[in-house]
This record gives C-alpha cells, structure tokens and sequence, in this order.
C-alpha cells in the first residue's frame, strides 16, 4: 500500500472516531435537557475538550497529507471534504456543548413536560441523531443516498423550529412566571436548528467526496424559489 | 481554432504498435500536457508532430496529423520548413558547442536574416523573454556550457524561439532541472502562451495541473482520456486514468 493511502486511512479512522464521539455528545445534551439530567450535561462538558483535540488533531493530518502528498483527484477531494467535516462536526459539539452549559448554569430550570411533547422536542432530537448517523454511514460506505435524504430532513428540524416560538409564546400566556425557562428553550432550538444545518453542509461535502459534485447554496436556492 | 489534428494514427516500430488509433486535437494557443507511464507512447506521439520519428528503424506510421490543415506527412511538406514552425525542447538541454550568443544567433540565421544589428537586437529580445537577459548579458561571447543546466534549458527554448515557431514542443523540459529552474520554465510557458501553441510531455502531475489547459492520459499506446486539465485532475472519468494520476497505477 501507498504512503498515502496510509496516511488516507488513518485520516478516515480519526474522522469517523470523532464523528461517533460528536453523535453521543448530541445525543447526551438533548437526553440532558429531556430528563434534568445534570450528570449527564457535564458529561458532554467534559468531554468537549476531547472533540477539540480531534479536530485540532484532523486539521493537522490534512495539512500534512496536502503538503507532503499533493493528493489529486478523488484523493484530493477526500482530503477536502474531510477538513471541512471536521469543522462542522466541531461545531456540532460546540452546540451540544452550549445546551449543557445551559442545563448546569441553570439547576433550577424546569422545562414542562406539555412543552417538550408539544413543541416535538423529542422527535426534533431523534431527528438530529439519525441525520448524523446517516452521513456517518454515507461517509463511510461512499454511498450518497443517505447524505441525499439529510436536505429533506432538515426541512423538518427547520418546521419544528419555526413552530416552537409559537408553542412556547402559548404556554406562556398560561404560565407566565415561567419566561425565563422558556426563553432558555428557545435557545435550545435555535441550537438545535444549526445542528441540522452543520449536518447539510456535511451532506454536501459527502457529496463533493464521492460524485464529484457541488452542490453547496443549491439547495439555498432552491428554498428560495419555493 | 484547431491548430493540430491528429485522425487515427498509429505508429509502429517494426512489429511493436506503440500508438493506437490516436485521434486527438489542439486549439491554437492552448497548452496540452502529454501524461502517462514511461513507454507508453507520449514522446513518440510528440515527435511526430515534427516527424522527428522519421528516422527510427522500421517506423511505419498511419492515419493524419493536420497542422494548420496541412497534412504533414504528405509527400510535399518540407521537413526543414516544418521544424522552422513546430520548435521543440528535449529533456536534456542540449546547446550547441558555440558561444550563448551564437547559440540564439544561429537559429536566427537559419531564418535568413543577415543584419548584424536586427540579429543583436532579437537575440536580447529572445534572452529577456526566457527571463535570461540579465543572467548572461555580461557573458555572451562565453561558451554556452558555462552555464548551469537551468540556464542551459532557458538558451534552448530561446534557440527555439529564434526560428519563430508557431507550435512549441517539449518533451519533460524540466526533467533535469532543480526546483528554481523548474519554476522558471513554467513561468516562461504561461508568458509564452498568448503566442505560441504548446504541446508538452511530463511525468509532473502538478506541472500539468499548473501549467496546461487540456491533458491527455496515455496507456500502453491508447488515448485513455483526454480533457481539461481541471475535470482530469479533479475528477477523472476514466478509472484507469485516475488510478494513474493519484499514484495507485501497476
């Protein structure tokens, strides 16, 4: 095998273990905030400073693969794709990371069980999960169907956010006491809507990876004429 | 505007076909890099367009090569005449045994002119546009070996030049060379395009990147592929040719 087919592997097992790290920090954060969980908010805190190394540890691989390897072609694009993956997984963990520092800043929080039900909080979680998981496998079978489906999923995590101001604004007008906790959870949202996001720009890197394609503000566009 | 036109050739060294049904074209002004692994038919296809293969033992050669719509393989083309319009640079410079100045002087001779000062003044004109002027300027009358290979490489390209070609050929002009020298030539073909029409062999996947707008893939005597440099280094959409090109090939 190649130097750089080595160097190619290694690159792609990193990714893939940082990857799966960034999916249970998703999936912590949101089970955090679903069961008041502090343990497990401060779990992902901790654990943020791994994600970093990783990706502090895959940005450099990808420099040196570029300078010492000059990758061409499907090589180069991997390369690519990878430092730009790399980046939005770290944001990811960054938002997952934000979500628990709300839940340990705020112990006293209490988000309604009505609220989280009606505002499809969980569904919007197990949403976020499955999109990461699907450009996981995408990513790493070279397949792009799954990476294709995440653009229609994230139009469902960008409805369930539209929705959750309204849904909250309706809760509040029955507990008013309550708009500091509320207000958090709009945070949340927000949050978890740039999850999905982070998730399309990875879809679009497999994309580029695998068929060669650009495909990055088409689906922009797209929204735009709808 | 198609400068060269290459219609189903196919050369062979006595029994060996080295090239196989080349169909191929290059606009005017265009750089092609020429690619593959050694033997497989890159130089040989090259020096056909100056029939330098004319006088390899047992060569045979079928199909067109159309320069300016001439068919240069008909029995009336002038071989001399040809090699005025399509110059060429080896791998290894190869200056003649005379002096820097004598070397430029010589092709321009060739050409017919015989005024001494056009002759001084063109061979200046020729050094400046290889970036080579200001290295020699103080050392014309000295013999051309005194330079170092890179400068040597420069002289031969200007030599080339002196002829006022309209195709310029160069089969790995940086093989020998170091990095600078490299750089040097590679900056010279960018300068040179406006105004001639560029054809070069290299084993430099990155000097093709750099320097050409299409390239050709060859594989044991076949055109693989042949498109823009950026769809070939990029994205290929031939397998063998991008096993080639990312170092997974043999």
């Amino acid at each position: 095998m190649r130097l750089l087919e080595h160097e190619l592997l290694a690159l792609r097992k990193d990714l893939i273990e940082m990857w799966k790290l960034v999916n249970s920090q998703v999936i912590n954060a949101t089970e955090a905030i679903m069961s008041f969980n502090q343990d497990i908010a401060q779990k992902v805190v901790v654990r943020e400073r791994k994600v970093d190394a990783f990706e502090l540890k895959i940005d450099s691989a990808c420099e040196h693969i570029l300078a010492l390897y000059h990758p061409l072609a499907n090589d180069l694009r991997f390369v690519l794709a990878v430092m730009k993956i790399n980046s939005n997984l770290e944001r990811i963990a960054d938002f997952a990371y934000g979500i628990s520092k709300i839940m340990i800043a705020h112990p006293s929080i209490i988000i309604d069980a009505e609220v989280i039900s009606d505002s499809r909080f969980n569904l919007m979680s197990k949403e976020l999960v499955k999109m990461l998981n699907q450009a996981l496998e995408s990513f790493d079978s070279e397949m792009t169907d799954k990476a294709s489906s995440i653009f229609f999923e994230d139009t469902l995590i960008d409805e369930i956010n539209n929705q959750a101001p309204e849904i909250i604004t309706h809760y509040l007008q029955l507990n008013p006491d309550r708009i500091f906790d509320c207000l958090q959870l709009i945070g949340i949202f927000r949050k978890m809507e740039r999850i999905g996001d982070h998730c399309s720009n990875i879809a679009e890197e497999i994309i580029f990876y695998i068929e060669a394609k650009v495909i990055k503000h088409s689906q922009q566009d797209n929204d735009d004429q709808s | 505007m198609i400068t060269i036109e290459a219609k189903n050739v196919n050369c062979y060294f006595g029994d060996f076909h080295v090239l196989k049904n080349i169909s191929f074209d290059v606009d005017k002004n265009n750089v092609v890099a020429l690619i593959g692994p050694s033997g497989c038919g890159k130089s040989t296809f090259l020096r056909l367009f100056n029939r330098m293969n004319d006088h390899m033992e047992g060569v045979k050669i079928g199909g067109e090569i159309l320069i300016d719509n001439m068919n240069i393989y008909d029995t009336s083309v002038c071989v001399e005449d040809l090699r005025k319009k399509v110059g060429m640079v080896f791998n290894m410079p190869n200056p003649f045994p005379k002096s820097i100045f004598e070397n430029i002087a010589f092709g321009l001779k060739i050409k017919g002119y015989r005024d001494k000062a056009f002759i001084e003044n063109r061979v200046v004109e020729l050094l400046e546009m290889v970036s080579l002027w200001n290295e020699v300027k103080s050392k014309l009358k000295k013999p051309a070996s005194v330079l170092n290979l890179g400068q040597q490489q420069r002289l031969c390209l200007a030599r080339a030049l002196s002829v006022e070609p309209e195709i310029l050929l160069m089969d790995e002009p940086s093989a020998m060379l170091d990095p600078i020298s490299t750089a040097k030539i590679e900056e010279i073909i960018h300068e040179l395009k406006p105004f001639y029409t560029i054809v070069i062999v290299t084993h430099s996947m990155h000097q093709a990147a750099r320097i050409s707008d299409k390239t050709a893939f060859f594989n044991l005597g076949e055109l693989v592929e042949f498109d823009t440099t950026t769809t070939i280094f990029t994205n290929p959409k031939n397998l063998i040719t991008q096993n080639y090109i990312t170092g997974r090939y043999g």
